[in-house]
């Protein structure tokens, strides 16, 4: 941050980045959940050229003994960057830098999980930077939030992260490599669902105008992460849903409103140019919360359509690169172009919704996953049903060996 | 890990399937898991490879480093090998310095490269006496599902025969690819009531007591050779062990290695 590098060319003649997004645009991220078998939850998520993978263990009994805290679960993260993800080889075990990101980004979590439901457990949290490109903590901390959901952990929401910055004398939204090199400034966040802000740094220099700024523009880049992740999330559990008993119920959902949506979206799209920013910011969290759950089959369905549209149309090599690390197809890949899409997909449900839409009871019995934006204020009613949705999506997510395994390991501690 | 706990339930249940000759997954006693090595997964590495051996996963990374050569090899490049089970490859990794464990599993694979002398460590010598190229083979389990030893071999020559060494303008030393003239590869066969068997799980891994790594080279020399265990080990035994990992390692490297090549 500190180097005041002007010679460096941060902007072309159109206003572009050197890795030719606009100023307000994110990287494209890609996202896999349940990536480990013998972790209770993982993830696996690349946004640019940074590739994390992130792993859940717990809630179990906290070792060693003297961390055990009596009224609530301890929280532990550890963000470790492996030797190889940079230029020039990073010596192993904890830095100065990873011991402090590590703090950070287990406060940034420790508002929205329901630590005290179990008294004396640790709920660990590993990431593994495998390969770091400017912004690696904000990335752990989205694939540790989509891990802390698969591993069944009750949380009130999820945490995105996202980072802004000021590039020669410009606020742009989550900077790349040579940005965050030579750039003058770099605020990353995480926020909850509703808007609260969990972690903030900064370094470099703001004036009080460029900060208000870039925090308005960062609170932007993370509501466009939480969609992300909520649409990695729907994906994974819908076919989860295909696999087992839910086939039936979803199948019919799907297809109900196939057709209704379709027209939706072709129909929205003749007047994108219309859907305005002005127009997304009118919608607010709750709003865009509660829409979303409601109609998170069509979300879902919609976003694998885009996905496989770039995946036919083979319009870059990322996806291959993800499949490179790990098997199967990607949960989700968006590309701020999608995003765009994702949020007029969603102002238009809500458009949709205003004509009165009668089938929303049906929508939250088959969503099995609801991982609610609730308000902080929560009362015990919430937090009771929260965990039942999550431990549903714990079972349906656990294979049967890992159950076993964890079952014998229960006994054992029984002898 | 060979240490975790096993239920007396799931011992009894492995044990009876192998008096009716069979595996917890269905496999025969010397039949592999489904192998796979992609190399260069990672772009900031000179070279890399991820091994999966079923769901036993392993990310390996080449790091290239300028340093000073040993006095009693001056003209002879440096290699380093280092392992790390991450903690979130296994819910009994703890962080914190590599176990003992890590420690043997890192030397085995070192050993194997150095002992077939696969690089050519004269070639990694920038100015003699003062400067030479350091190789970082670092080892990362992402997921410890048994069997970590033969994931790791393979991987870490698999990354060795896919990475550049970058070029040295300072001292006129131009890019070129790691100079490998030979392929190690390890296999591992446990015992098990007097049954061989290759690629253990985790569950074999915990129930049988002693395993025995072999690494031959492309000429089906061996090159490194560790039994690891506490149960003892008949001669008879160790030579069919030997037999039998040597034509496993032939058969791997044909078809994981033979094709590999820097990026292009």
């Amino acid at each position: 941050m500190s180097s005041n590098q002007t010679d460096v060319i941060f902007f072309d003649e159109n206003g572009l980045r050197t890795d030719q997004r606009k100023p307000d645009e994110i990287r494209p991220m890609k996202i896999k959940i349940g990536v480990l078998s013998r972790a209770n939850g993982s993830c696996y998520l690349e946004w640019g050229a940074n590739k994390v993978i992130a792993a859940v263990y717990g809630p179990r009994e906290a070792h060693p003994r003297r961390m055990q805290l009596a009224g609530k679960a301890v929280i532990r993260y550890r963000y470790n960057m492996q030797s190889f993800s940079v230029e020039d080889r990073a010596r192993p075990g904890p830095s100065r830098r990873s011991s402090e990101i590590s703090k950070v980004s287990r406060e940034a979590f420790e508002p929205v999980i329901f630590s005290d439901a179990y008294p004396k457990a640790a709920i660990d949290i590993f990431v593994e930077v495998l390969q770091a490109d400017a912004g690696t903590r904000t990335a752990a901390i989205n694939a540790a939030s989509l891990a802390l959901v698969d591993a069944g952990i009750p949380m009130r929401g999820l945490i995105s992260a996202c980072a802004a910055g000021k590039v020669g004398g410009k606020i742009v939204l989550d900077l790349n490599k040579p940005e965050d090199n030579y750039g003058e400034a770099d605020l990353p966040i995480a926020m909850t669902e509703d808007g609260k802000i969990t972690l903030i740094q900064m370094d470099g220099h703001l004036t009080p105008s460029e900060f208000e700024e870039a925090l308005e523009l960062v609170q932007k880049g993370c509501r466009q992460v939480l969609e992300i992740q909520k649409a990695a999330l729907m994906e994974k559990y819908a076919s989860i849903m295909g696999d087992e008993e839910g086939e039936v119920e979803v199948e019919e959902e799907i297809e109900d409103e196939a057709d209704d949506e379709d027209e939706d979206f072709t129909e929205f799209s003749n007047d994108a140019a219309d859907a305005t920013e002005e127009e997304f910011d009118e919608v607010t969290d709750e709003m865009v919360d509660a829409f979303v759950s409601r109609v998170s089959e069509n979300l879902a369905k919609d976003i694998s359509d885009l996905i496989h549209e770039y995946e036919v149309g083979g319009s870059d090599s990322d996806v291959d690169l993800a499949d490179g690390l790990f098997d199967g197809d990607i949960d989700i890949c968006v590309r701020d172009a999608d995003l765009k899409e994702i949020d007029e997909l969603i102002t238009e449900i809500e458009d949709d919704d205003d004509f009165g839409s009668d089938d929303d009871d049906d929508d939250e019995e088959t969503d099995i996953f609801v991982i609610e934006a609730d308000s902080a204020g929560d009362s015990d009613d919430e937090d009771g049903g929260e965990e039942e949705d999550e431990d549903g999506g714990e079972d349906e997510d656990g294979g049967e060996e890992e159950e076993f395994e964890y079952d014998d390991e229960d006994e054992d501690e029984e002898d | 890990m060979a240490n975790e706990v096993l239920s007396a339930l799931k011992r009894d249940f492995i044990h009876n399937l192998i008096v009716e000759g069979k595996r917890a997954d269905g496999r025969g006693f010397l039949e592999m898991r489904d192998i796979s090595v992609r190399t260069n997964v990672i772009d900031k590495a000179e070279g890399s490879a991820y091994v999966k051996y079923g769901e036993t996963k392993v990310l390996i990374g080449i790091k290239l480093q300028k340093g000073t050569p040993f006095p009693d090899s001056p003209a002879e490049g440096i290699i380093m090998t280092g392992m790390e089970l991450n903690p979130l490859a296994s819910p009994d990794f703890e962080a914190g310095p590599p176990r003992e464990e890590a420690i043997e599993m890192s030397r085995i694979v070192d050993r194997g490269i150095r002992e077939s002398h696969s690089i050519e460590l004269g070639k990694l010598c920038i100015r003699e006496g003062e400067l030479v190229w350091m190789v970082f083979i670092d080892i990362s389990v992402i997921n410890d599902a048994g069997n970590l030893v033969d994931a790791s071999c393979l991987g870490s020559i698999a990354a060795l025969m896919t990475a550049v060494i970058p070029e040295d303008a300072a001292n006129a030393f131009p890019s070129m690819p790691m100079p490998m003239q030979n392929t190690p590869v390890g296999v591992t066969v446990v015992s098990i009531d007097n049954n061989l068997f290759l690629d253990p799980t985790l569950d074999e891994e915990n129930l049988c007591d002693t395993k025995l790594t072999v690494i031959t080279d492309k000429d089906g020399a061996l090159s490194g050779m560790q039994k690891s265990g506490c149960d003892s080990l008949t001669p008879e035994a160790v030579v069919k062990m030997v037999n039998l990992a040597r034509d496993r390692a032939a058969e791997l490297r044909e078809r994981y290695l033979s094709h590999l090549s820097i990026r292009s």
